[in-house]
């Protein structure tokens, strides 16, 4: 059974205010706690490694997965390896976040590999959800592993999101596209404290007319350190396009390493990467609308991390 | 009413420090439509953000409503009832337009966000959802700025050049808005802008030249002015010469 505090923690990592409809496995504290298959997607428990297997047949549209997993208790380590087959043709929705409630002093760190086939032709939406909190200063750690490889014509679309207590993250992303595959990745991140996130995305574009969008945006707040390595790799007739965009505050570092690479005269590859403070006229424009200064701060903030 | 007392503005450089507004005296009664107009760096923006908040004179004390407001910062000055249109709106990721026009309207209940797009000459259907971002041209993101005012239940409305970057089509229909606030509400509007169109919507005009209000005068005195005189406004050590062609030659 899902306590409170299970529910509150899947209301953030998942939008879920209960056991959610269609295909989920819930796992909590290295334990899986709920699971439902539906006829056209199976999950099955690793025999060699800690994790599961989501298989979703051909032609399987509008279903979704829910694989949250939540850390409840301090001085836990949990690791996890996850496999993900998309069959040909299907479009599903796929939503994994980690909620982590550290109730003490000891760490709490949840390693995971998510590692995705989607088929000729299919389409995922997959959202990634990261959430700490907890009464103790015992650091809560989240390291992700997401590698995708999208066979000709598929289309993934990417969401990854970290908007609150995570004291330390390293988010490792790589994409492979083949023929007219796509891909468009989201991410969302926002530290304060003295939180550190890092995040490398390195995609692949093999395949002709390929092409790969990232937009990320990030908020560093306090003395909190954050981290990109971005990487476009062009080995066709294939176009990608890297947006960076950090507001950096008060004693915040941020560091964005944009690097594109070309391996064919037909690749066409963009990064752009801007670091700066909030802008004063917005603030100007808000706070003339009768908003004091840290609700504007937080208004352009909240807007911005959408 | 907003009265300026012996109003002065000035910015300190590396070395020296320049005196954008010197000795303002001026009162802006209730329910009048100025308009502000004059040469480029005059200081007409500098009088407008001077009245919000965005700058803080050097000396001199500014009025509202019988109340000193010198010392108050854009926040409270805002919550007072006065607004500010930008001349150059910023732009805001994430924030969609009728977001933006949400928070202007907070205070304002009898706000319609569609019928507020159309005063601007905008069709909301296809710009409520849209981002207030580099995705909107420079004359719609003007156009959404000066909704953004209009939202607002206002005692004193200052508009920064509304005309800038509007197509002329637009611009017919934001000379009415302004025509039809001014009939229906007791706002003090005070608009800069040089154009024709706006100057003949005036109860009276301004003319901000070098720091100072050189004449507080009638629209009909300086439309013919304007039309009358093919002398150019030349600083003093430049000639003036008057002819058909008229140039400025040292």
């Amino acid at each position: 059974m899902l306590s409170v505090l299970d529910k509150l923690m899947l209301e953030k990592v998942a939008d879920l205010h209960d056991i959610p409809q269609g295909a989920y496995n819930i796992r909590r504290n290295g334990e899986g706690v709920a699971r439902n298959t539906t006829a056209n997607i199976n999950i099955i428990t690793k025999k060699d490694k800690s994790g599961i297997d989501v298989i979703v047949k051909p032609n399987t549209r509008g279903e979704s997965v829910h694989i949250p997993v939540l850390l409840t208790s301090s001085d836990f380590e949990d690791v996890v390896y996850n496999t993900f087959e998309i069959g040909e043709l299907s479009d599903v929705l796929i939503v994994a976040g980690c909620g982590i409630h550290n109730p003490e002093g000891g760490k709490a760190q949840h390693d995971g590999v998510h590692e995705f086939f989607v088929r000729k032709g299919a389409r995922m939406k997959y959202v990634e959800k990261h959430y700490g909190q907890g009464e103790g200063n015992g650091e809560k750690v989240l390291n992700p592993k997401t590698i995708i490889e999208v066979d000709e014509g598929g289309i993934v679309e990417l969401e990854l999101i970290q908007i609150s207590g995570v004291d330390r993250t390293k988010r490792d992303t790589e994409i492979r596209l083949n023929k007219n595959a796509h891909m468009i990745i989201t991410e969302r991140l926002l530290t304060d404290g003295i939180q550190e996130a890092e995040s490398i995305i390195s995609t692949e574009l093999i395949g002709q007319s390929s092409t790969a969008q990232v937009i990320s945006r990030s908020v560093a707040k306090d003395s909190s350190r954050q981290l990109f390595y971005f990487d476009l790799i062009g080995r066709s007739n294939c176009r990608g396009h890297i947006q960076c965009d950090a507001i950096i505050m008060d004693n915040a570092q941020v560091l964005s390493v944009p690097k594109v690479s070309a391996y064919h005269s037909d690749a066409q590859l963009i990064h752009e990467a801007a670091i700066g403070k909030i802008e004063s006229e917005q603030m100007i424009k808000l706070m003339s609308l009768g908003m004091a200064e840290k609700e504007a701060e937080d208004a352009i903030l909240k807007g911005f991390l959408k | 009413m907003l009265e300026m007392k012996n109003v002065s503005f000035g910015i300190d450089t590396d070395s020296t420090r320049v005196e954008i507004l010197k000795n303002i005296n001026v009162s802006l009664e209730d329910s009048r439509l100025y308009v502000v107009t004059g040469p480029n760096g005059g200081g007409k923006s500098s009088l407008a953000k001077l009245i919000m908040g965005i700058y803080k004179p050097t000396s001199g004390k500014i009025i509202f409503d019988g109340k000193e407001i010198t010392g108050l910062n854009i926040t409270e000055r805002a919550k007072l009832g006065i607004g500010y249109g930008f001349q150059h709106p910023p732009r805001f990721k994430g924030l969609k337009v009728k977001e933006l026009l949400s928070l202007a309207a907070s205070n304002n209940k009898r706000t319609n966000l569609c019928e507020l797009l159309y005063d601007v000459g905008l069709c909301a259907q296809n710009y409520l959802n849209r981002d207030v971002d580099t995705s909107l041209s420079g004359g719609e993101l003007k156009r959404i700025e000066i909704a953004t005012i209009l939202a607002r239940d206002l005692k004193m409305a200052v508009f920064d050049e509304p005309e800038a970057g509007i197509d002329l089509w637009s611009f017919q229909k934001l000379a009415e808005t302004f025509r039809n606030i001014h009939m229906k509400y007791k706002t003090t509007i005070v608009i800069i802008s040089h154009q024709e169109r706006i100057l003949n919507l005036a109860d009276e005009v301004l003319l901000v030249s070098k720091g100072q209000i050189q004449e507080k005068t009638t629209k009909e005195k300086v439309l013919s002015d304007i039309s009358g005189n093919d002398n150019c406004r030349c600083s003093t050590n430049w000639e003036k010469v008057v002819g058909k062609n008229v140039e400025c030659v040292r």
